[in-house]
């Protein structure tokens, strides 16, 4: 059941970092080793050895293995009532501000980048607002930026966007072909998809928003303090911080810095330097 | 290194809703282990399933959070629409990836999870259910020396899942609905 033991994992991330400076050893140790023994098994290697020469000796091979042990699941309108309490709470708050910038780290292959443009497109916000997309995973980036996506998904991302709050019809928002949607390309006119890692990167601007949706789970404590502390310096006051439905600040270092906003809804307000 | 807690997993899916309401309230008070409690179930109104348990057992009932530490005498529930997996220093991680067995949580993954770190110390139940996810986390329980123990399938509201277990083999005990409760202290009683 687990053909790459415990140990093994230590040193093969070890490898990443020494050969690549890809740091995944603050990552939670449970969720690293059922992707990696995925990988194994998917990429049919015959012996750890055997991998292991492959991650050291093939940087081609790199770019895989970061796709496929990085989770890369997200739909669009993910948690509507979270997109709900944006629209209601935070976005007449952002309303008030000139020019909007909105960091969402960890973005995947966009779904909830699309939502948000969708959001601010709804409060006639995007034309003032500029929303930059980050993924340590570039090549989820690029099919971010296509904005094409399986179109058996549509009617789900359709409630969603329902429950959400959205009242106009959603299937104009994308054009159909074959087995895809294409979301229109004014969506993404404001948005600048570009790599970024969490762990070894740092601050790149101030922001009055920051969304990072369910990356933080895969972290362990130390890494979720270092990344919350860079979130935290790269908001203005009165920022706000969105993070996944599972994810908390309590017992976090950052945790005195923030107000959460409405206690069923994952959002935090900046509320002290 | 195994953890020093013994541990009770339960999964269940279709019409295990109804086993798990009775079972809670035959739960000794205080419990030496930690349940954890798996179902397929839809993503919306967790908290009304946390009420409901909690109206059946003085024990602490919580939705799992991720970075919860397991303590001996809580029941912990998985969040709809994530994997829950278990970390070696005892706490709970939790992963939105891939669907397994078009579940999630999947039933197969926490078992196998709890499995790997808690060896021979681990109680694992698999309840009534459509699908056969669970099945493949019995046989790591069972191979990592953990005890296995499956609902009576001819009890069962839906027997596939349970039937599927015990056609593979590996199963320590059948239980009827209301051996349950029974089984899990006496579990507790000589693990601790």
């Amino acid at each position: 059941m687990n053909a790459v033991k415990e140990e093994e994992i230590g040193v093969l991330l070890n490898d990443m970092l020494e050969c690549y400076g890809y740091d995944f050893t603050d990552y939670s140790l449970a969720s690293m080793q059922r992707r990696i023994n995925r990988l194994f098994s998917m990429d049919r290697f015959p012996s750890f050895a055997e991998f292991r020469y492959r991650v050291r000796n093939d940087p081609a091979y790199i770019q895989h293995f970061v796709e496929e042990i990085t989770v890369n699941v997200t739909e669009m309108f993910r948690d509507p009532s979270f997109y709900l309490a944006l629209r209601k709470q935070v976005l007449p708050m952002l309303a008030t501000y000139p020019f909007i910038r909105i960091w969402h780290a960890g973005c995947s292959t966009g779904e909830e980048v699309y939502s948000m443009a969708i959001l601010l497109q709804e409060a006639n916000l995007l034309h003032k607002s500029v929303i930059y997309a980050t993924d340590i995973n570039t090549a989820v980036l690029e099919k971010a930026r296509k904005g094409i996506f399986p179109i058996a998904n549509m009617q789900q991302y359709s409630q969603n966007y329902i429950a959400s709050g959205g009242q106009h019809d959603f299937s104009a928002y994308y054009s159909a072909k074959y087995d895809y949607a294409k979301f229109n390309e004014s969506l993404c006119r404001k948005v600048i998809f570009a790599p970024h890692n969490l762990v070894t990167d740092g601050s790149f601007n101030e922001f009055q928003l920051i969304i990072c949706r369910n990356v933080l789970i895969y972290f362990n404590k130390d890494l979720q303090d270092k990344v919350l502390k860079l979130f935290s310096e790269s908001l203005e006051q009165l920022g706000y911080l969105g993070l996944g439905s599972k994810e908390t600040l309590k017992f976090t270092a950052e945790v005195h810095k923030f107000r959460q906003i409405d206690k069923r809804e994952k959002i935090w307000r900046k509320v002290s330097i | 290194m195994m953890n020093p807690l013994s541990l009770v997993v339960i999964g269940g899916s279709a019409g295990s809703l109804e086993v798990l309401l009775q079972m809670l309230p035959g739960l000794d008070v205080p419990l030496a282990v930690a349940i954890i409690i798996v179902l397929h179930r839809k993503s919306y109104a967790d908290s009304v399933l946390i009420d409901l348990f909690s109206s059946r057992t003085r024990l602490l009932v919580k939705e799992v959070e991720e970075k919860d530490l397991l303590q001996p005498g809580t029941i912990y529930l998985a969040p709809p629409d994530y994997h829950l997996l278990l970390e070696s220093n005892g706490s709970l991680s939790l992963d939105y990836s891939e669907k397994i067995n078009f579940s999630r949580p999947s039933i197969d993954v926490t078992f196998s999870s709890a499995a790997r770190l808690y060896g021979p110390r681990l109680l694992a139940i698999l309840l009534s259910g459509a699908n056969a996810d669970g099945v493949l986390g019995l046989h790591h329980v069972h191979k990592m020396g953990g005890m296995v123990a499956v609902q009576d399938p001819n009890s069962a509201e839906v027997r596939y899942m349970p039937q599927q277990a015990v056609e593979q083999g590996g199963v320590d005990k059948i239980l009827q609905v209301k051996e349950i409760a029974p089984f899990i202290n006496k579990f507790a009683a000589v693990t601790r």
